[in-house]
């Protein structure tokens, strides 16, 4: 059975990459993305979901993704996200349902409140 | 009374470093350390009590001058939810896992203050140790007293997704459940570096590893019914690393009941159960760590958490420690047996155990995989559901069929004859059950599935066997109805029986795992307002949208009522809706009605719950056509928002109420010209009976842990009999 493990993991993992690393890459290849999705770039569009993602450490260079699925609740800009796809035309096009946000552990130490937010009054 | 909290936190630190250092003294026989120690690991728990205390009372008062209230509470998080707050932090889940800690380690000590005089002063010295670190992690990483000033108008408010029942008690479940283990670990510890390596130990903690388990169990259900209901994805459990982190240790822990049964009955597998029980603990402190650091993510995200260079010191300290131990206590714990035959109960709880202990192999490794190919490729890549599936799938299937097994069998060895008698009725219950789901369901096209069920039923009728066969062997000896002999059956054996009653709970459980993972349908639809869609025998109609706003929590509802036909006739009606939550997060850009929009929001599922399962509708509205109010919203808020000084409150207060308005304009419009949603429809057969069988086991849990009235007498009996004999030897 190790043998059967060691060899499938090597075999089935698909490659995580960082979004900056995709930006350039050739169409085609099986990636997993992990990266973090840019400010007033998602777009609802019919029951597309579009959105930018950029690297954690925070990099100018971002790449457009298209989805289709299931949008997890954690799911909102500046937070960290994980997604799976191939590369086709400089877009990021997302499997179906590959969506996955961190448990929300993990970015609770990162909130912070925003001076100007909304009120909502009686 | 912040002042005296921290005081109190320092306090602590120092009593954990003495009770600590006395113990250690106290090993070398002297009973005024031993006792010292243990009056200081009293005193340990007060102060952490009066600790927990202080912090919760500011998060009920909403003190923001402390740090942590503000980063994770605020004046509009409903008053409940302000209690349950301080472990959505990190300094208050370090406070709660110290605390804990406190108090287990206090009732263990008690309860054995005249037991075990050579391995408590060890044991209470490494307990003393862990409390050592988490209190000090607490005072130099991650003070849960430390303050802000000045002090902010508002918090940040608990993130929207953690206020749901099952999130507020599931964190004090797993940590109970992680800190529980760190009785027998200590224990074992104690045991060996005493050489007292007899089954004494396991006796006095076994109790405690069960509570752990049952816990760890509790809390992972609950995780997994909060991801359920509320995380919007419709499923229940994703192979997240923090999920397997819960898992692991539940599974180890698992391996290590069955096992310390076998030392208890038969004197053997010493090695094998120290090793389980160290191999629980790390894993236990791995799931802390896991969830509080950033190490699966990158290697470079190390650096992220201050509490995660600590926290990998001390596992590596616990494995490499306690593999050294038991290395050299090799000699010592040597099996007093061996097993006679392989149709015996002992060898199928060793069977049972490997496969429990190949399950968290797998997890492990696939959990950890991105490390590990990171340092043999240089390229990091990961492991999806699909593998975990793969393996873990087979192995859960001969878990339960090797679960129906070993009641079945005597300890020592079985007859073949007697074997085949004990195994045919169930077999045959397995076989029928198969049968009749190949050749009526559509259960063939999932083979796995299919073997699922039968061993299942197997193991659910070996289970019915052994209750009938002790039952009738209670009747035949004093009579009664089948009633009463049963009840009596669970008084005489409530770990045997409570034990069973697990048994049949997880059985049940991964038939509705496997039902519900493999008979799945999955449909995302589209509608307006009067539109319909089929998916399998349901008729869904989206009739019309709602919309609610609720100031108290600083929320707005877009909703929609479903009709939903099933065969033609009326079935139920569905209100799936999407909450989107002010005040909680930063700014998402784009002005701040777009961050209202963007910014946190949760789904509320609609679901039709039946014994034959569950239709689970989720909605996002389709804010598109929306786009262009909201944007000249923005911009007409952001030339008066220019006007603003900042530190100006009474202006910014006055602002953000002009936001509400805007908001409540949209929310108008999209009542009155309501744009398309998107909804996600799944019917998951037979998915209720995961939560059905959960509670089952969690029912047996807690009969096996309930303390048996003659095991209490015969507990003061054998402290009497260790008492007499000492006094005879002394003599």
């Amino acid at each position: 059975m190790a043998v059967g493990l060691i060899y499938t993991s090597f075999s089935a993992s698909s490659e995580a990459k960082q979004p900056s690393d995709l930006v350039n890459a050739g169409s085609g290849g099986s990636y997993e993305m992990t990266g973090v999705v840019v400010p007033g770039s998602i777009r609802h569009r019919g029951s597309e979901l579009d959105f930018k993602m950029a690297d954690r450490a925070g990099s100018a260079t971002s790449i457009p993704v298209r989805y289709h699925g299931e949008i997890p609740d954690p799911f909102r800009a500046g937070r960290e996200v994980i997604i799976r796809g191939s590369v086709a035309n400089g877009t990021f096009m997302a499997e179906r349902d590959s969506l996955i946000t961190k448990c929300p552990s993990k970015y609770a130490t990162q909130a912070q409140q925003d001076p100007q937010h909304v009120i909502i009054t009686n | 009374m912040i002042t005296l909290g921290a005081a109190c936190l320092i306090l602590a630190f120092a009593v954990a470093i003495y009770a600590g250092v006395a113990a250690l003294v106290g090993t070398r026989g002297d009973r005024r350390y031993v006792d010292s120690a243990r009056r200081g690991v009293y005193a340990f728990a007060v102060l952490l009590t009066i600790c927990v205390v202080i912090v919760e009372a500011a998060f009920v008062r909403t003190d923001l001058s402390l740090q942590v209230v503000a980063d994770h509470s605020s004046t509009t998080t409903p008053a409940f939810y302000r209690l349950t707050a301080m472990w959505s932090s990190q300094e208050g889940s370090l406070l709660l896992w110290a605390w804990v800690l406190s108090l287990t380690s206090s009732a263990v000590l008690f309860a054995t203050r005249n037991k075990h005089r050579e391995i408590t002063p060890w044991a209470t010295a490494v307990l003393m140790g862990l409390g050592t670190f988490f209190t000090g992690l607490m005072l130099f990483a991650a003070s849960p007293f430390a303050r802000l000033d000045p002090v902010p108008p508002e918090g940040v408010g608990l993130e929207p997704l953690l206020r749901h029942p099952a999130m507020a008690i599931h964190p004090p479940m797993l940590y109970t459940g992680y800190v529980f283990f760190a009785i027998p670990f200590a224990f074992a510890i104690g045991a060996l570096i005493t050489r007292r390596l007899d089954a004494s130990w396991i006796r006095s903690t076994r109790r405690f590893a069960l509570i752990a388990w049952l816990c760890l169990g509790v809390g992972i259900l609950l995780g997994a019914r909060w991801s359920y209901s509320e995380l919007g994805w419709g499923g229940y459990w994703g192979w997240d690393p923090v999920e397997n982190a819960s898992l692991m240790p539940w599974l180890v822990g698992t391996a290590f009941l069955h096992s310390i049964m076998v030392q208890e009955r038969r004197g053997m597998l010493k090695v094998w159960n120290v090793s389980l029980i160290c191999a629980t603990f790390s894993l236990a402190l791995l799931g802390t760590f896991l969830v509080r650091s950033g190490i699966l993510d990158s290697i470079h995200a190390f650096g992220e958490s201050t509490v995660g260079a600590p926290l990998l010191a001390l596992i590596g300290l616990v494995v490499v420690g306690s593999t050294l131990l038991i290395v050299s206590r090799t000699a010592d714990l040597r099996s007093e047996k061996r097993i006679d035959s392989l149709v015996s109960r002992e060898a199928i709880f060793l069977v049972n155990n490997l496969l429990l202990v190949g399950l968290a192999v797998v997890i492990f490794w696939g959990t950890f995989f991105p490390l590990i190919s990171e340092v043999f490729t240089w390229d990091k890549t990961s492991l999806a559901a699909p593998w975990f599936d793969r393996y873990t799938t087979p192995l859960a299937i001969l878990l339960v069929l090797f679960t129906g097994i070993g009641p079945l069998f005597a300890w020592r060895r079985v007859s073949l004859g007697s074997a085949k008698r004990l195994l045919a009725r169930p077999a045959i219950a397995a076989a029928a059950v198969t049968g009749l789901l190949a050749a009526f369901t559509d259960a063939r096209s999932h083979p796995l599935a299919l073997v699922m069920f039968g061993f299942a039923a197997f193991t659910l009728a070996a289970l019915l066997q052994e209750f009938a066969r002790g039952a009738a062997a209670y009747r035949s000896l004093s009579g009664g109805s089948y009633g009463r002999a049963l009840m009596a059956l669970f008084a005489r054996n409530r770990r045997r029986y409570g034990g069973y009653v697990v048994h049949a709970g997880l059985a049940i459980l991964l038939i509705a795992v496997a039902a519900s993972s493999s008979f799945q349908t999955s449909r995302d639809l589209r509608l307006r307002p009067g539109e319909s869609a089929v998916v399998d025998n349901y008729k869904i109609t989206y009739e019309k949208p709602t919309a609610e706003i609720d100031p108290p929590e600083q929320r707005l509802t877009f909703g929609s009522v479903l009709a939903v036909t099933k065969n033609g006739k009326p079935y139920a009606t569905l209100y799936p809706s999407r909450n989107y939550y002010s005040g909680v997060g930063a700014p998402t850009g784009g002005g701040p009605i777009r961050s209202f929009f963007e910014g946190e929001a949760t789904s509320e599922v609609g679901r039709r719950t039946t014994v034959g399962g569950d239709l689970w509708t989720s909605m996002i509205p389709d804010l598109g056509p929306m786009n262009h109010l909201i944007a000249s919203a923005d911009n007409r808020l952001e030339r008066i928002g220019r006007g603003i000084k900042p530190g100006d409150v009474q202006a910014q207060q006055a602002f953000g109420a002009l936001q509400g308005l805007a908001v409540r304009k949209i929310e108008q419009r999209y009542l009155a010209d309501p744009p398309p949603a998107n909804f996600r429809v799944n019917v998951n057969p037979l998915v209720t009976w995961i939560w059905v069988g959960g509670a089952i086991a969690v029912i047996g849990g807690l009969v096996a842990i309930w303390p048996a009235p003659e095991a209490r007498r015969r507990r003061v009996s054998d402290v009497y009999a260790a008492r007499l004999a000492r006094d005879l030897g002394r003599a």
